[in-house]
This record gives structure tokens, C-alpha cells and sequence, in this order.
């Protein structure tokens, strides 16, 4: 069996937040290794839209996280090769009536403090941010800040940029421990031994925090995106109804949908996306499709005369507080988790990449992470010698 | 010279009209749009999204989708599998076809 021993840490997961960790830890001097069962982007990332979005997070710490990484986006764009199609095109937010152009103010307001940049759109100013968009819209907020990526190129492009030796195709049977504290990965293939092993598995994150006999209750999320027909440009911005943030910031199980509209530069328009909880199941929902088709045409009659041509599906990695767990984990030494951001894991990577890097060297993180901290809900071995960190 | 149609005897049904850019064509019950459009000697009716390069059929099963065209304004319809009807007017498809939606 191969053998390396020169690393400073494993990275589990190659995703975008993945990647991310690997970059900016490569770039803090670390030489990392990043394994993952699958092919690059194979899980989450890959089936999702690429969003960078502040627009959705009412102010609090994701909301930080997503300025910091909209902030990293911008420097990333620059370094990274133009196959990320990094679009910084704004968000567009709709409201159907007035009562929710009011609840929208309130939320701009919060978010403007934050460092948000909100801008109140007028109902007769809709049509010239969006000259498809459907009458009768009682207004809406810009939100120049919002910004896209092609989400599998992103990872593979980060993920590349870092340097970091990367095994495909392998997956993690053992996490490695010494006297209780990580000591690196087994796979199929190998040993990869490192002082730091950092849980990256967004969605199967729960998984390998098992395997390190600790716990994370990550869950899965379901979500599905239809995608038209090459279209010339017919939606400028992410464009998008109001009830999206409820549905983002709702524990329900049941399924949820409010239709995203976008277009990409490849031409098609994405449309998601649903939201479900129903574990890991891949079977294709008609009720979730049908719903998200007509929400969109609703938003952009044009839409209903355009054909999909297909749809995709994914499962969000899930926390019960919709905040990721990014950091050290206090109940096993040596184990970092990167993981649960939900379906906002593209647009928060750089932010949790950066932290999990200041994390690994011991620098001052951007941002206080203690409301990231992975034993916040409080199962697994030694939650009970720290009943002051629950919640 | 041997056809599948000399093969079995058959005889042509009457042959109706379909226009393709206004240029009047023939064709016949059960033809795809492609086939009429092979019968009369045209091999492109569509340009791409990238450069402009000349398309038309290429699988000729519905598969690659490279044989797509505007019929009766309707872009992205694949000639080699719709039907060509009495009066259908074929047009060719720059790009996307949808030029007129761009904002």
C-alpha cells in the first residue's frame, strides 16, 4: 500500500468548497492532498446553479460569510481561467404586491447594515432592469452584488489552481486515529497521513464525521433546475420572487418551490429550484418540475412558448440551523469540517476555504467562526465534557 | 436504378407543397422535413450560435439534434423527424432563432 507521509493535511471532498479549502490552504503554504469517491464536482457542486447570492441571507454571520466570498469571488475571477464564466450580474428580487415590497424594505434594511448593497426597484423601473418580466409586479430590490459561476469549472478550476495532489475515485473507507486524535485517511488504494483531515463531503458529510466516531447531522435537501433551450439573452439578472427566502430559510420537509430564473452564456435558462426533503431519493418528481416550469413562465410569459430541454437534480447538504459547520472539531483532534452550506456551498466556498486555511496555520480568521462550530448540536464523543457549547 | 420503391412496386402518392425560405418544394405523405429538403439538393438550413457554420442533417434518427430548424416560426424543430405538412413554411434558423426575444 502507498504510502505518503509529507502532507499537512487531507482534504475529503472535491467540490467546490473542497477545492476552495485546498487553495487556500496551498496558498498559506500547506501542501494538501484532496480525495473524494467521485469525479471532481460529482456530488452537490455539479448539480447545482452556481450561485453567489447575498440577496437571499438576512443579515447575521451567512450573510458575512457570503460578503467575504463575494469579496473572494471577485479576486478568484481574475486569477482563475474564463471556462468559471464569473458573472457578476446582480440579482433581481420581485414582489407581487405591496405588502411584500414592504416586508422586502424591512429585509434590504438589515441587509444594507451589513455592508448589502440594496437597491429599491419601482414597479414601472422593473421593465427596464428586465424587459420580460410580467406586468402587474408591484416592485422589487437590485442587488448588484449577486453573481454567478459555472459551478463544475469553478471546482475544477480552483481545485486545479491549488496544486494539491488529488486522488480520484477513491473513497475514504477509514479515517485514521492515534490516541484519539486524526492521523489521516485509508482508501481502497492508499494511506494518507496528515496531522489535519478536513471533512469536505458536503451532502455525505455526516458520513465521514462517523467514520472519525464523531457526528454532524447533516441531511439532505432536495432540489431539481430545468434548463431550456439555447436562448439568445432574454433575463439579464438572477431574477427571482420573493418567497424564494422563505423557502431557503424553511425547515419544512415538505416540497417547496419558487422559481430562480437566469440565463447562462452558454445560452440556455436555468430555472430552479425545489426544495424537498425525501433523503437520497433520485426519482424524478413531475409535481416538483411542473411547479418550478409554471413559476417561471409566470415571471417571464416569454419562457412559456421556450422548450426545456432537460433537468438535473441534487441534494443539498442540510444543518438543522441552516449555518455550515466550518472549523475544528473539539470532540476529535485533528478533524476540521467544511460542510452544510446548503444550496449556497459555490457562493460560500472562498469565505470557508479561507477560514478553514487561517484554521489549519493557526492565523486570525476573517471572520469570527464560533457560530460555524461544528459541535454545535451536540451528539458524539466528548459533547458531554463540553455542555457549555450547546445551544 | 433499384430503389426501395421500384423494390416493392410502389407508386408515388400526390405530391403537395411545402416552402422553404419562400422557395416552393415538393413533397410527399410520411417525408420528413429533412428528406424534402435532400429531394430538392438543400444540405443546410440552419447556422450555429458560434460562428455562423452551415448545418443540416446528420444522424437523420432524431439523436444529435444537429438538423435543427424553424417550421411555421417554431425554432429548434428537428427536421429529421417532423413530418412535412401541406403549406408548412421551413425557414432557415440562425442561431438560436429566437434573435427577436434578445433583450
Amino acid at each position: 500500500m502507498l504510502k505518503r507521509h509529507s502532507l499537512d493535511a487531507v482534504i475529503i471532498g472535491a467540490g467546490v468548497v473542497g477545492a476552495a479549502c485546498a487553495y487556500y490552504a496551498a496558498r498559506a503554504g500547506l501542501s494538501v492532498a484532496v480525495v473524494d469517491s467521485g469525479p471532481v464536482a460529482g456530488g452537490t457542486t455539479g448539480a447545482g446553479e452556481g450561485n453567489l447570492l447575498v440577496s437571499d441571507k438576512e443579515a447575521g454571520p451567512e450573510l458575512d460569510l457570503a460578503l467575504l466570498s463575494s469579496r473572494l469571488w471577485t479576486e478568484l475571477a481574475a486569477v482563475l481561467p474564463r471556462e468559471v464564466e464569473y458573472e457578476p450580474k446582480g440579482g433581481l428580487v420581485v414582489a407581487p404586491d405591496e405588502a411584500t415590497v414592504k416586508a422586502l424594505r424591512n429585509f434590504a434594511e438589515g441587509q444594507r447594515a451589513a455592508g448589502v448593497d440594496a437597491v429599491e426597484v419601482p414597479a414601472n423601473a422593473l421593465h427596464d432592469l428586465e424587459p420580460h418580466l410580467a406586468p402587474g409586479l408591484a416592485g422589487g430590490f437590485h442587488y448588484p452584488q449577486d453573481a454567478q459561476v459555472q459551478p463544475a469549472q469553478a471546482a475544477a478550476r480552483l481545485l486545479a489552481a491549488s496544486g494539491a495532489e488529488v486522488h480520484l475515485g477513491e473513497e475514504v473507507t477509514q479515517v485514521l486515529l492515534d490516541r484519539g486524535a486524526v492521523r489521516g485517511v485509508r482508501t481502497p488504494r492508499r494511506e494518507l497521513l496528515a496531522p489535519a483531515v478536513v471533512n469536505a463531503a458536503g451532502t455525505w458529510g455526516g458520513h465521514i464525521a462517523e467514520l472519525a466516531g464523531t457526528s454532524l447531522p447533516v441531511l439532505p435537501r432536495r432540489g431539481f433546475v430545468l434548463v431550456t433551450e439555447p436562448l439568445p439573452r432574454v433575463v439579464r439578472h438572477k431574477v427571482y420572487a420573493a418567497d424564494y427566502i422563505a423557502d431557503v430559510a424553511s425547515g419544512s420537509a415538505a416540497l417547496q418551490s419558487s422559481a430562480v430564473v437566469e440565463g447562462t452564456p452558454a445560452g440556455p435558462v436555468l430555472i430552479g429550484a425545489t426544495r424537498e426533503r425525501v433523503g437520497f431519493d433520485r426519482s424524478l418528481s413531475t409535481q416538483a418540475l411542473r411547479r418550478l416550469a409554471s413559476q417561471a413562465a409566470a415571471l417571464f410569459p416569454v419562457l412559456a412558448g421556450v422548450r426545456v430541454l432537460r433537468t438535473y437534480h441534487g441534494f443539498r447538504p442540510y444543518l438543522p440551523d441552516h449555518l455550515p459547520a466550518i472549523g475544528p472539531d473539539p470532540r476529535r483532534p485533528g478533524l476540521l469540517h467544511a460542510c452544510g452550506h446548503e444550496g449556497a456551498g459555490i457562493g460560500l466556498a472562498p469565505a470557508t476555504g479561507l477560514l478553514i486555511a487561517a484554521a489549519l496555520t493557526g492565523a486570525e480568521p476573517a471572520l469570527p467562526v464560533h457560530p460555524f462550530r461544528p459541535d454545535r448540536f451536540g451528539s458524539g464523543p466528548g459533547a458531554a465534557d463540553t455542555p457549555e457549547e450547546h445551544p | 436504378m433499384r430503389s426501395p420503391r421500384s423494390l416493392v412496386g410502389g407508386s408515388p402518392a400526390a405530391a403537395y407543397a411545402i416552402t422553404f425560405d419562400g422557395r416552393e418544394l415538393p413533397a410527399q405523405e410520411g417525408q420528413s422535413v429533412a428528406a424534402v429538403l435532400w429531394g430538392a439538393g438543400i444540405l443546410a438550413w440552419r447556422t450555429t450560435r458560434e460562428g455562423g457554420a452551415p448545418r443540416g442533417a446528420f444522424c437523420g434518427i432524431g439523436s444529435c439534434y444537429d438538423c435543427l430548424v424553424t417550421v411555421n416560426g417554431l425554432p429548434n424543430q428537428r427536421a429529421c423527424l417532423v413530418p412535412a405538412r401541406p403549406g408548412d413554411a421551413v425557414t432557415t434558423q440562425e442561431g438560436t432563432g429566437r434573435a427577436d426575444l434578445t433583450v
